[in-house]
């Protein structure tokens, strides 16, 4: 399956398909301590959430909140993860995963004094070797040259690129290998709105014609609206787990900005309400029940 | 661990390091200069007694090599590690095997051009005077390059910034060169240091170009040498292997 246009794709939400296909990310009970020393830090305490498949999910929250750390446990390289975190059907971290999942971090990670291209060729390299590979490889090469509209920029070095330029060229090695998982780490910061809407015109293609899961976290709640479905966190904890217009209608507001500043005021409030109740107040996350064994608990 | 090689992603790897490399002529021009001169430096430093040259000169042979490719693969490796391709790396389908190996190659090849250069000076225009074969001075270097490449790829996983990646090279480097053997001989040493010489390999490195300089074939204490600096090396590779971690803390 191969669509080239990189714009025009609306922002089409497919039908909910409840429970019949198993969901690309399922979490439950899933803790996070970071951190060495008497006093680790509880970065995602306990929670539990589910990303469907083939759809664009939302991570949500202000900066240290955790998403990173989420999305770092999802691609397997986040240590002392515990709780339930299965990904495509595979424990988190599994090795047959690392061909599977793509993962953008939030600074671009790519060699500065390699070429776009060069960039590209080497990833394509690692995901997919061989010399009987190397046709596939350009055509992948090429292709997500086109995805991220860098044709023109492909023999430049991305070290004298710009920042846009080169968060594009990280996203390019995401879309090497057809990923079924993609986990986009702040994709968007810093590039300008044309940019930012040709690039979620692309997330939306990805998803409607490749059929990939895309887990993508944000800062700018305006960027919210073009989810299908939405994790708002807060404080290592999932605030709420619904679609945009599901939100805004619970929450009675008319954006999700509003509807997520609101959850954040109730939450704020029982906060608290509960630490003045508890007698270990001060650190409100790390006083959580323990997280329940479940069958599937993995300890690392 | 994924400790199985993949040769594909190894070569890969390794051309994706000197392509690198490629793009910054200054860079390769010092690895490859700098040898030279500072060997027709020696040259004429020791110009009134020669014999003295024979025997720094090829101790410099095994040296160089050693402290270049520590500075570049300690300073490449960290940069793997800032700019997060590390990361990217290992959440793909790499063994950290494959990219040791790599490293090693592509570092591998820049010193064997490197010796190639500064051998070939020392023996042919500075006269260096070898009784043994030219090419068992070139098997040290590129085993002394090995050691250095394994020893940046070790002490980078301590640096956390370029500025104290380079300030481990006196700490690593220096303690090494003023015992092995170059100003003073071992045994003459105070015996605490004498002792400490014996465990560093430098001091091997040395003694094989050494043996090399004075011994008109290959001698048991040259074999010894070379296996003692190759065993060094896999072994601190094996280190640094051990300090590319998969996960965040």
């Amino acid at each position: 399956m191969m669509n080239n246009s990189a714009e025009g794709a609306p922002a089409r939400t497919p039908a909910r398909t409840p429970a019949r296909t198993p969901a690309a990310i399922h979490a439950h009970g899933l803790t996070v301590r970071r951190g060495t020393g008497r006093t680790p830090r509880t970065v995602l305490d306990s929670i539990a959430f589910d990303v469907p498949r083939g759809r664009i999910t939302g991570l949500l929250g202000p900066s240290g909140c955790g998403k990173s750390t989420l999305m770092r446990a999802v691609v397997g390289t986040q240590a002392h993860v515990t709780g339930t975190l299965d990904v495509l059907g595979r424990p988190a971290g599994h090795p047959e995963l690392r061909s599977r999942v793509g993962y953008v971090t939030q600074a671009p990670s790519v060699y500065d004094d390699l070429t776009v291209r060069q960039n590209l060729d080497y990833f394509a390299a690692v995901l997919d070797p061989g010399r009987a590979a190397a046709d596939r490889r350009s055509a992948a090469v090429a292709r997500a040259i086109t995805d991220v509209d860098l044709s023109s920029r492909a023999g430049a070095l991305a070290g004298a690129l710009s920042g846009g330029q080169r968060s594009r060229v990280s996203l390019a090695v995401a879309l090497l290998g057809t990923p079924e998982l993609l986990v986009l780490d702040e994709p968007t910061v810093g590039l300008d709105p044309v940019l930012r809407r040709d690039l979620w015109n692309l997330f939306h293609d990805i998803a409607a014609t490749r059929g990939a899961t895309i887990l993508v976290s944000s800062q700018v709640m305006d960027e919210a609206e073009r989810c299908h479905d939405l994790l708002l966190m807060r404080e290592g904890r999932i605030l709420a787990q619904d679609t945009p217009d599901a939100l805004r209608t619970r929450t009675g507001s008319a954006t999700v900005e509003e509807g997520f500043l609101r959850l954040v005021d109730e939450a704020n409030a029982a906060a608290k309400t509960s630490t003045a109740t508890t007698p270990a107040a001060g650190t409100p996350t790390t006083a959580a029940p323990p997280a329940p064994t479940t069958a599937g608990e993995q300890s690392r | 661990m994924n400790a199985a090689l993949s040769p594909a992603r190894t070569a890969a790897t390794a051309a994706r390091v000197l392509r690198q490399l490629r793009h910054d002529p200054r860079s390769i021009a010092l690895m490859l200069l700098v040898p030279v001169l500072m060997l027709t430096l020696l040259r004429f430093v020791f110009d009134g007694n020669a014999q003295t040259f024979d025997g720094i000169g090829a101790s410099l042979l095994g040296i160089f090599p050693l402290i270049t490719m520590f500075l570049v693969t300690s300073i490449a490796t960290l940069r793997e590690r800032t700019s997060g391709t590390l990361e990217r790396l290992l959440a793909m389908p790499l063994g950290k095997g494959d990219l040791i190996a790599g490293y090693a190659l592509a570092f591998g090849a820049v010193a064997v051009v490197q010796s190639l250069l500064a051998t070939g000076l020392a023996l042919w225009v500075l006269g260096l005077d070898v009784v043994g074969s030219p090419w068992l001075l070139l098997l040290v270097a590129l085993l002394d390059a090995l050691l250095g490449t394994a020893l940046g790829l070790f002490v980078s996983a301590f640096a956390a910034s370029e500025f104290q990646a380079v300030q481990f090279m006196p700490a690593v480097i220096f303690p090494q060169l003023l015992l092995c053997g170059l100003f003073a001989p071992r045994d003459t040493m105070q015996p605490v240091l004498s002792g400490i010489s014996d465990v560093l390999p430098m001091s091997y490195a040395v003694d094989g170009m050494t043996q090399v300089l004075t011994h008109p074939d290959m001698t048991a204490a040259f074999v010894r040498d070379a296996v003692i600096v190759a065993a060094c090396a896999v072994l601190v590779l094996g280190l640094g292997a051990a300090t590319l971690r998969r996960r965040t803390p």
